[in-house]
């Protein structure tokens, strides 16, 4: 196997003791505990009333304008993390471009808070 | 780190148990295994049995440990709220509460709502389980116990941590409950906005340290990284409540207004699951925290000791988890719970901007240090710039609330001086 993946395999062998292990809980409550289930028991709660209509609808629109904050922020901490990592070897030019960089994305900050895309309502 | 191993080497060692005992004792023991296999079987097999043993015992003392944990936050909070807490089960200090728990909710009866997404709904504990059990695999509990260092540790972290968001959204959509719905989309958001200014005050360390090895990340610090860069400890340390939804920003399971939240329709061990995950990768913070801001098994050259000098950096590590864990458990028995415009207002403006300038800071004032320079001078010069950073962004904030609180003080007596006829008339018209 490429040497790149190996130290991976503890890691591999920790997954599948963790999903044997998520896998046993349920499997152990399902046989020990009772089995008698009621339309009353398995209907969704919904405040002791009847529920009205589906559940899975639309989501309201400025959780989407959150998710795409958060791309465009996470994209750009990619970038800064293996910066941080050879800080000392890429000098005085690499603190330079991150400073442009990030000039450059707090530019697009100031203009999204302008906007009012950071307001929630 | 293998400085040790050379205790545990001989042509022919079989196994002995006063020997395996003290390599116990010494943290030494798969060194002490693999002197005694070698010759016996081929090296692969020794490495992947050790593995084996290395992570059974790293998940079963998780899952242990979890049950004192429950036992020491309910203890806590009750003290806080001036209670007693579990007092019956187990003698006087109910120890043995959550084990009694434990118990029921494995005998109560396993659901799934009609019109649940029956995949969704059942992958979702499953996963928020292997996810906070996958963390623990790069955290360094002692000089030579690690499960794996990875070369990017700390990104295998946030890589890791960041797939509870996908579990969530399952439970709460697979549901077919429109609390759950609301509980997985405000935690949704709420998880995904808390991650950039974490990783922002985390690349402060990897900087610093100049590593995302563990290992090495504990090894650079000399002088703690809470000294040197106490902003960034303080953001990752808010980032961190928020990430794993404790009190201050508990919004995704806000009692009081969307019942539990994504879990409402889980029961029996399939909410134990969610319970277990969530004391889980809380501690897993705590560990974090105290890896990468307080030195981890670091205590003033104490593991550096002959003999015991691997146990007590066990030790210390242990020490400091918990301690900060207590944090976690006082602000939570302190602070009450933030609005979800609040919590967002917080994190895209203050905290994102802010973490954002710190790492800019620190890049420079590090370059700004001479090549030559002591471990303790950039730390001084470190901690400066930070308190700086720090006073400026609270002096802005101070600012911010005394514009605010004069808006809101001047609408506010418009509405009195406004409002006063129309009740007048209202009271004659009676």
């Amino acid at each position: 196997m490429n040497d790149f993946l190996l130290p991976y395999i503890p890691i591999a062998v920790l997954a599948g003791i963790a999903l044997f292990f998520a896998v046993l809980l349920p499997v152990l409550s399902l046989s020990l505990g009772p089995r008698r289930p009621t339309a009353r028991k398995l209907s969704p709660y919904e405040s002791g009333m009847a529920p009205i209509g589906e559940a899975q609808r639309r989501l309201p629109v400025k959780f989407y304008l959150v998710a795409v904050l958060f791309i465009l922020f996470d994209i750009e901490i990619i970038f800064l993390l293996p910066w941080a990592v050879t800080f000392r070897a890429l000098g005085l030019f690499g603190l330079v471009e991150v400073l442009v960089f990030v000039t450059i994305l707090v530019v697009g900050y100031i203009w999204i808070w302008k906007k009012g895309a950071l307001e929630w309502e | 780190m293998h400085g040790l191993a050379a205790h545990w080497s001989g042509p022919d060692m079989s196994f002995n148990i006063v020997d395996f005992l003290f390599s116990l004792v010494q943290l030494t023991t798969f060194d002490y295994l693999r002197a005694v296999w070698e010759g016996d079987m081929s090296p692969g097999l020794i490495e992947a049995i050790l593995d084996v043993i290395a992570i059974l015992t790293v998940s079963t003392f998780l899952l242990l440990i979890v049950l004192f944990l429950i036992w020491l936050e309910r203890k806590v909070i009750a003290r806080i709220q001036d209670r007693i807490g579990p007092n019956r089960v187990g003698g006087r200090f109910g120890l043995l509460q959550t084990v009694a728990d434990v118990l029921k909710l494995l005998t109560k009866e396993t659901l799934t709502p009609a019109g649940a997404d029956t995949i969704a709904y059942n992958l979702a504990p499953l996963l928020t389980v292997m996810t906070a059990l996958l963390m623990w695999a790069v955290i360094p509990f002692a000089p030579n116990v690690i499960g794996v260092d990875l070369n990017v540790g700390l990104f295998y972290v946030l890589a890791v941590s960041s797939a509870s968001v996908v579990t969530l959204l399952l439970a709460g959509w697979g549901s077919n409950n429109k609390y759950a719905l609301l509980g997985a989309f405000r935690s949704v958001a709420q998880l995904v906005s808390y991650e950039v200014p974490m990783v922002l005050s985390l690349i402060i360390p990897i900087l610093l340290a100049r590593s995302m090895y563990m290992q090495e990340l504990v090894l650079a610090q000399t002088v703690p990284f809470l000294i040197v860069a106490p902003l960034s400890a303080i953001i990752f340390f808010i980032s961190a409540l928020a990430e794993t939804g404790r009190t201050p920003f508990d919004l995704l399971e806000a009692e009081s207004e969307i019942v539990a939240g994504f879990h409402v329709e889980y029961g029996g061990m399939k909410f134990g699951m969610f319970f277990l995950a969530e004391f889980v990768s809380t501690l897993f913070m705590s560990g974090l925290f105290a890896t990468i801001y307080l030195g981890g098994w670091r205590l003033f050259g104490l593991e550096r000791l002959e003999t015991f000098g691997p146990l007590l950096g066990l030790i210390v590590f242990f020490i400091k988890m918990f301690a900060v864990y207590f944090v976690f458990i006082w602000v939570r028995g302190t602070l009450p719970r933030v609005r979800i415009d609040q919590m967002l207002d917080l994190n895209w403006k203050f905290l994102v901007p802010l973490s954002l300038i710190l790492v800019l800071v620190v890049a420079v004032v590090d370059k700004l240090i001479p090549a030559g320079a002591g471990d303790y001078y950039r730390a001084g010069v470190h901690l400066v710039s930070n308190v700086a950073v720090g006073f400026v962004a609270l002096e802005l904030l101070r600012r911010h609330a005394a514009r605010q609180r004069a808006i809101y003080e001047e609408r506010l007596v418009r509405a009195h001086s406004s409002a006063a006829e129309p009740e007048v008339m209202a009271e004659a018209a009676h």
